[in-house]
């Protein structure tokens, strides 16, 4: 992975020497509250119900084990013991003190690590897929191309008082595992004719009250321009963009409005000045960046698929485990394994202390020392050879974290919700555990399949429920927590946005309702049919119908 | 008297600021005036003829561009924020600097605090006047926040990784 030269090095303990100045003013009554609230957002530092949030970044989820041991410190001593993994693959520590915050900066600048732009109008972390460089559809690995964009986008000077947040999502793969169609920028990165890569530019994506999925402007941006032609979209929508409401004020309301073809005359009107000038990548900062990425030392390997057949026979759950939470490497011999965070034990995406130092050794034991973090709230160790999975699954489910139901109901995207967000309408946890528990059988889980359930306290959309395939969004009704459901969003290729399906539950009926939702499937799928691919055949009243039937 | 940051340094104003929806009348002839755009459009050719020194000013949605034939005739070129949460003028002032080629002064206007000046001054602003409720000597200090930056602007021709 990337790893800092002394530029880097000195930019982040720069803004630890910022924030600690900027947080002793305001402690001293120098920096009133409203202007001292965009500067610690900036910083990742939201003022939440209990006590103040940190968010801190994590590059296209990628960290070193040492990385992590630091993120257990932290959790150990300025937080209860934990820390949370945010749906943009950011880790979160829900109990910091505001005094302590520039010391937990300084201890993240050590292991090159910070908090720059996880929140405010500005540009935020880039994501990316969690299996990049190791996923076997890969086109192009996107990890050079996200670094290259965190190095533009860190304290760039002309966008840090955007009309609104900004979110950029890379893919390089076949499948789209980065959700860049519901993004402010997706970014495809392809091979053109000439084998040369360049980008396919979505805009305009994005959840929260007015979920859109993103419109193409730019079939084949060639490489050299990437930065330029960013530079061109963040300035015209700068210049553009609402703000006189913060609810019209997201890229994707300006693109509605001026159209996707305005919008992309405008781009390109602007981007015409910029094209072929400074900004202009070269070959030599490609290669600097990327040089960071090549593979690890793989060793030279053969798949051994009896070996592992042998061992689902004599263990069951090793068998469901690896059937579930193990993917496919691009090198023969490896397996990608996934660390499930969403046992019914725990908050979806809630980590201990003790859990970190675990991952931490357990990646510098069978994974080159290196760990993802994933959009769906959970964490990968990529590169495991297969000979070692065994142990690993032994190792993992002393940590409870072989839950294996990756890809399926009980992975659920959960927002922090009405426990912690001083945003929420509702509490999101109970509900998604509620969830987990009614279908705790396994059997039945891996029956009913390939499902993404995500749920969100608001409108906000933190936990993206417009693509789930189901989704629950906590509404507030006369003072009183309910539930809107959702149904037919998908985050992958071929994006859609979820149809509602009716009036809202309160929260003791939610299992019912999705054992309900998840009965019809049963009932009318046909052969390995997929949850949404039911959906799309038989549309929404089926389950309308059977929803809200009258009680027999 | 009020002061202003030029260049880096304090020096006393001595440019008057005329708000908006003022009119030719009672303009004294020879005082350095800054005047809103509007007034600007209509009354060009009677400002043209005054003796004292011209600047114009504009709005947070007013855009450049509806002046760019006359730029060289103003010594002031001011941008107001309304809030300083409202980032367009960072866009206008790199325009002016990398596009249009303006060379006179960019001042800073409104709510113009010392935590936002190091990127102001990134993007070719080289005045400001600090809101009046703040110590602009303070304020100074907010231009030296960071040595090392990653991007081209107005105050630096290459980005970090031309030069690294």
């Amino acid at each position: 992975m990337y790893q800092y030269d002394q530029y880097d090095q000195k930019i982040v303990e720069e803004r630890v020497q910022q924030f600690r100045d900027q947080t002793r003013r305001y402690l001293a009554g120098e920096l009133p509250e409203e202007e001292f609230r965009p500067l610690r957002l900036q910083n990742g530092l939201y003022v939440q119900r209990h006590a103040p949030m940190l968010r801190v970044a994590v590059p296209y989820g990628l960290l070193s084990s040492q990385q992590v041991r630091v993120l257990a410190k932290i959790a150990r001593d300025y937080d209860k013991g934990y820390a949370h993994i945010s749906t943009r693959q950011n880790v979160q520590y829900n109990w910091p003190k505001l005094e302590d915050v520039p010391d937990i900066l300084a201890e993240l600048a050590t292991v090159q690590m910070h908090a720059i732009q996880t929140s405010g109008n500005c540009l935020r972390n880039t994501t990316s897929d969690q299996f990049a460089g190791v996923a076997h559809d890969e086109v192009v690995d996107p990890r050079p191309w996200c670094e290259i964009i965190r190095q533009w986008t860190t304290l760039h000077p002309e966008f840090a008082y955007l009309p609104r947040k900004f979110k950029i999502a890379v893919n390089g793969a076949q499948g789209d595992r980065a959700a860049i169609e519901v993004h402010d920028i997706g970014l495809e990165a392809v091979k053109g004719a000439d084998g040369e890569t360049g980008f396919r530019v979505i805009v305009g994506g994005g959840l929260g009250r007015t979920p859109i999925v993103g419109s193409l402007i730019n079939e084949f941006l060639p490489w050299p321009h990437l930065l330029s032609y960013l530079e061109a979209v963040l300035r015209v929508y700068n210049r553009l963009g609402r703000r006189d409401n913060k609810y019209k004020a997201r890229i994707k309301i300006l693109v509605k409005a001026l159209t996707p073809e305005v919008f992309a005359q405008r781009v390109e009107a602007e981007w015409v000045h910029l094209k072929d000038g400074p900004l202009t990548l070269t070959e030599a900062e490609v290669a600097r960046v990327a040089q960071h990425f090549i593979d690890p030392s793989y060793k030279v390997l053969a798949d051994d698929e009896a070996a592992l057949a042998q061992l689902d026979a004599q263990h069951p759950a090793f068998a469901q485990w690896r059937a579930h939470n193990v993917m496919r490497h691009k090198k023969p011999g490896y397996a990608a394994v996934t660390l499930s965070l969403k046992s019914s034990e725990r908050a979806p995406g809630d980590i201990t202390d003790q859990q970190l130092d675990a991952v931490a050794d357990l990646a510098d034991r069978y994974s080159f020392g290196e760990v993802r973090n994933s959009h769906n709230q959970n964490i990968i160790l990529a590169d495991v050879e297969q000979t070692q999975l065994f142990a690993l699954w032994e190792a993992l489910n002393a940590q409870g974290l072989a839950t294996p139901n990756i890809g399926l109901l009980t992975n659920i995207i959960c927002c922090p919700g009405g426990d912690y967000c001083s945003l929420a309408n509702a509490k999101s946890i109970p509900v998604a555990q509620a969830i987990q528990q009614r279908f705790d059988d396994l059997d039945y889980l891996f029956d009913i399949g390939e499902l993404d359930l995500n749920i969100s306290g608001c409108m906000n959309a933190c936990g993206h429920h417009h693509v789930g395939h189901i989704g629950i969004l906590g509404v507030d009704k006369k003072g009183a927590e309910f539930y809107q459901v959702c149904l037919g969003g998908n985050s992958e290729r071929d994006a859609s946005i979820g149809q509602i399906l009716g009036p809202s539950f309160a929260q003791e009926d939610m299992p019912d309702i999705i054992s309900k939702i998840i009965q019809v499937y049963l009932d009318t799928r046909i052969e390995e049919e997929r949850f949404i691919d039911t959906f799309r055949r038989i549309g929404i009243d089926p389950f309308k119908e059977r929803v809200y039937a009258a009680d027999h | 008297m009020q002061q202003i940051i030029k260049n880096g340094a304090l020096v006393p104003e001595s440019w008057h600021l005329l708000p908006k929806g003022s009119g030719l009348d009672s303009l004294p002839n020879s005082d350095d005036v800054i005047v809103p755009l509007a007034l600007w459009l209509e009354h060009a050719h009677a400002l043209k003829a005054r003796d004292g020194g011209l600047g114009i000013w504009l709005e947070s949605d007013e855009e450049i561009e509806s002046v760019l034939d006359d730029l060289s005739r103003f010594q002031v070129i001011a941008l107001n924020f309304p809030a300083f949460t409202d980032g367009r003028h960072y866009s206008t002032a790199r325009l002016l600097r990398d596009r249009y080629g303006y060379k006179g002064e960019i001042r800073a206007i409104g709510d113009v605090l010392r935590d936002q000046l190091f990127y102001m001054q990134r993007c070719g602003f080289d005045a400001f006047a600090v809101h009046p409720d703040r110590d602009p000597q303070a304020a100074l200090e907010g231009l030296k926040d960071f040595s090392v930056t990653y991007q081209a602007a107005a105050d630096e021709a290459l980005p970090l990784f031309r030069r690294r």
